[in-house]
């Protein structure tokens, strides 16, 4: 059975050969290339920032970034001491409350109103230091979503109890054993349910442990008039009222206050600022901010904007270099050379596939890697990636190009006519996500587009992902795509592969 | 290298067109088969039959006992050449020949050889939409040739060729058959067979009216036909009357005599004192002797005019 493969070899140089003799083809494919990094580049280059103090602009600082490299948010309250060694803390929580400011109905006139929203946090925290993007863990009760332990700023596990009020207090406690940490969740303060443990990297032997509150931005989503969304925060606070508060463990020292991670206004105070009032054993912490991934920001993905105009080229190519054997009767050469047709459009459709893999994993490269420098050196803050998140978006951008070709081709061997194969693909493809990633389309109709149609493959260049522990504005306009990265990949694949079936099919059925 | 093409039984029928009726022969190494009838009788599609790019309602076509689509390397078995045109304008020569080669696992130098076979080499590096018809023949040639097979399928290869490529065609021909190969070519006209062909399948209404040796045929179309010329046509037509013979004009102003051999004829003509400047045995043209045998389809009269 060896002679099988080695056939198919001998079809996949034949049909090589074929396309790299052409010059109009091999030269499409080297211009998809320049395009897609210099659209990249060229709009790399024109995005510039830079952030004010006051009256000189300076480079913005760049975000908090994890253990793991995300970038965070971490910006809260925190009433804390230190604790050396093994430990832990219990407090019983009786209230959480909170301000909200809803758009002013007089002008100058704030409107706030009382309310928390569903992601604020208040609890317990041990953290490695106070420095923002310390690793940490926490058990907290949160507006909407009950009690949760956090961790490392991407981890979170949820508790049992929905709700705290003073008339049904909730008991809390973390505690601290080795490199272990482990939250507790209580009614009574008696009976202690286990919610999870946590071992953040290089915690030392001396760690920050207390009470915090934070809250985010509430967040609301308005249609725009085309059609597209609005999406503005305004600003939230949270106070958590804690009493029953004990510290077990080497704690030497009394409580200290820090406003994790607050900024400061032109004026040098700080802006919306956190507070903490004692009261005999009692502490009532107000924060301001968020503990979690930072997914607001310059994408490093955004170099690879010129993929669409360099993906409609490659199109071009694959369905030429089926239909113009059509055109030219020289598809029955083909099958005089490789009379197993369905073996023949597969070399092909592979020929296709690895020519413009091969062209497409240099552009995406260069693209991403040049266009991210540029991006920095404007001043950008580009929100950190993984290596292996990079690698992904880069690979996948090559492979999505690769399988578009794929497809790009199985649709010119079914429809036999140039113009209306690159339609056809171009159509499937590359129309649906410019029409679901700009503002055109309500939020639900662009994410059923980017579900449904071949350009859910786009999906593969998404840097940061989606955390459900984070309200955010997760649509395809901010660079949030409905399906996971592989999923969409998938999606583009199996039109690929169904197209390519249909193709046979008719390849075989009919006479050449 | 010995393979025949055998063709039993074609039946395949296009909308309402029978376009094959039981079609049947056999091509024979060592021979050049000559398929020819009118436009329209059949032949490009038993070809395309043959070469499994059409597959036949009934019926089947074999090379060397299988089918085509079964031959693993099949440009090693059957070059053909369909047509010559079918050709991407922007690829050399060369490199047409060259996808060609690969596929079969035949070494670049192979494309060299052939090239060299039908006198392009200096054409080689020329984007096939710059070549004029009678390259781009000679080039489906060369494509035919590269896997040295032991069966050729050509349709209509001399269209398009001016008299030098004729000859050497013809030449070519000649001498693949002489190495023993099988050579199947079509052709709608009969002049383009004579010099070439050793055996006619003649077709029509996608079905064979005659499978036969052209000496045969010719043999028998000339059969007792004797052209004599003389001044006194009269005179002559009636002495051969007495004789036994009957004598017509033909078309070149002589008489065409039938019924009795040159020597008696002679002798009747000299007992009469009627003078005549040639006796000789009539040898009829392969378009003659075709016209004979298809006197009555009126078919290849309408298209072959």
């Amino acid at each position: 059975m060896s002679g099988v493969p080695r056939e198919f070899g001998r079809l996949l140089r034949a049909e090589w050969t074929k396309f790299r003799t052409v010059r109009g083809w091999t030269a499409a494919a080297i211009a998809a290339a320049l395009v897609t990094v210099g659209l990249g580049l060229f709009s790399a280059a024109g995005s510039h920032s830079s952030c004010g103090t006051g009256p000189v602009e300076v480079a913005c600082p760049p975000p908090p970034t994890a253990p793991t490299g995300e970038a965070v948010n971490d910006k809260f309250y925190f009433v804390h001491r230190t604790l050396t060694g093994d430990g832990a803390i219990t407090v019983r929580l009786t209230s959480m409350t909170g301000r909200i400011r809803k758009p002013d109905v007089k002008p100058g006139e704030r409107n706030l109103v009382a309310g928390v929203v569903p992601w604020a946090k208040a609890g317990v925290m041990i953290k490695e230091s106070t420095r923002q993007g310390a690793p940490y863990a926490a058990v907290m009760m949160t507006g909407e979503h009950g009690v949760r332990m956090q961790h490392d700023f991407t981890r979170d596990v949820a508790g049992r109890h929905r709700d705290v009020s003073e008339r049904s207090p909730l008991w809390l406690r973390l505690t601290r054993s080795g490199g272990t940490l482990t939250g507790y969740e209580s009614a009574d303060g008696r009976t202690w349910t286990r919610i999870g443990t946590a071992s953040p990297a290089g915690l030392p032997r001396s760690v920050r442990i207390g009470m915090f509150a934070t809250s985010p931005g509430d967040l609301t989503v308005t249609r725009a008039d085309l059609g597209g969304t609005v999406a503005a925060e305004r600003f939230t606070e949270t106070t958590g009222e804690f009493d029953q508060v004990t510290v077990v463990g080497t704690a030497p020292g009394g409580w200290r206050h820090d406003d994790i991670g607050v900024t400061i206004g032109p004026d040098g105070a700080p802006h919306h600022p956190g507070r903490a009032v004692r009261s005999g054993g009692a502490f009532a912490v107000t924060g301001v901010g968020d503990i979690g991934p930072a997914t607001e920001g310059m994408r490093a993905e955004a170099p690879l904007a010129g993929a669409p105009a360099g993906l409609v080229l490659v199109i071009v190519v694959a369905v030429l270099f089926v239909t113009a054997e059509y055109r030219h009767g020289l598809i029955r050469t083909t099958l005089l050379a490789a009379p197993r047709r369905g073996r023949a459009l597969a070399a092909k459709a592979l020929t296709a596939g690895l020519a413009t893999f091969a062209v497409a994993l240099p552009a995406a490269t260069a693209a991403f890697v040049l266009g991210g420098r540029i991006l920095r050196a404007n001043g950008n803050a580009v929100l950190p990636v993984p290596p292996l998140t990079q690698v992904r978006v880069v690979v996948g951008i090559a492979v999505l190009f690769a399988l578009a070709a794929v497809l790009a081709l199985a649709l010119g061997a079914l429809l036999r006519r140039g113009v209306a194969a690159v339609i056809t693909a171009i159509a499937a493809i590359v129309v649906p996500h410019i029409v679901a990633t700009t503002s055109v389309l309500p939020e639900s109709a662009a994410g059923w587009l980017l579900t449904v149609t071949p350009a859910a493959a786009f999906a593969v260049q998404q840097s940061v992902p989606e955390y459900p522990q984070m309200l955010g504005h997760y649509s395809p306009l901010a660079g949030f795509y409905p399906l996971p990265p592989l999923a969409g990949l998938g999606v583009l694949a199996g039109y690929a592969a169904l197209a390519l079936g249909l193709a046979a099919l008719r390849l075989r059925r009919a006479d050449a | 290298m010995a393979e025949i093409i055998e063709v039993g039984g074609l039946r395949k029928r296009f909308g309402t067109a029978m376009a094959l009726d039981g079609m049947a022969f056999t091509v024979r190494p060592g021979l050049v088969t000559g398929l020819v009838g009118p436009n329209g009788a059949g032949k490009s599609t038993t070809m395309r039959v043959i070469l499994g790019l059409d597959a036949p309602d009934e019926g089947r076509a074999l090379i060397g006992g299988r089918p085509y689509a079964s031959l693993r390397e099949p440009l090693r078995h059957v070059g053909a050449l369909l047509d010559a045109g079918a050709l991407q304008p922007g690829r050399t020569a060369r490199n047409h020949l060259l996808w060609l080669a690969r596929s079969q696992g035949l070494p670049a130098r192979r494309v060299d050889e052939v090239l060299d076979q039908v006198g392009m080499r200096p054409a080689a590096r020329r984007r096939a939409g710059g070549l004029s018809l009678g390259m781009r023949q000679r080039l489906g040639i060369a494509a035919a040739l590269l896997g040295d097979p032991p069966v050729l399928i050509l349709d209509e290869p001399v269209n398009g060729l001016d008299p030098e490529g004729i000859v050497w065609m013809r030449r070519l021909l000649r001498s693949l058959a002489g190495e023993g190969r099988a050579v199947l070519l079509s052709s709608h006209l009969m002049r383009e067979l004579e010099g070439t062909a050793d055996q006619l399948v003649v077709v029509g209404r996608g079905r064979v009216i005659a499978d036969t040796g052209v000496t045969e045929l010719i043999a028998a179309a000339s059969r007792g036909r004797v052209t004599l010329r003389t001044p006194e046509p009269a005179a002559a037509a009636a002495a051969l009357g007495r004789a036994g013979a009957a004598a017509r004009p033909d078309d070149h102003g002589a008489l065409a005599v039938t019924g009795l051999p040159a020597e008696r004829i002679v002798a009747a003509l000299t007992a009469a004192a009627v003078p005549f400047s040639e006796v000789a045995a009539y040898r009829a043209t392969l378009e003659q002797a075709y016209m004979d045998l298809t006197g009555d389809a009126v078919e290849y009269r309408g298209a072959a005019r």
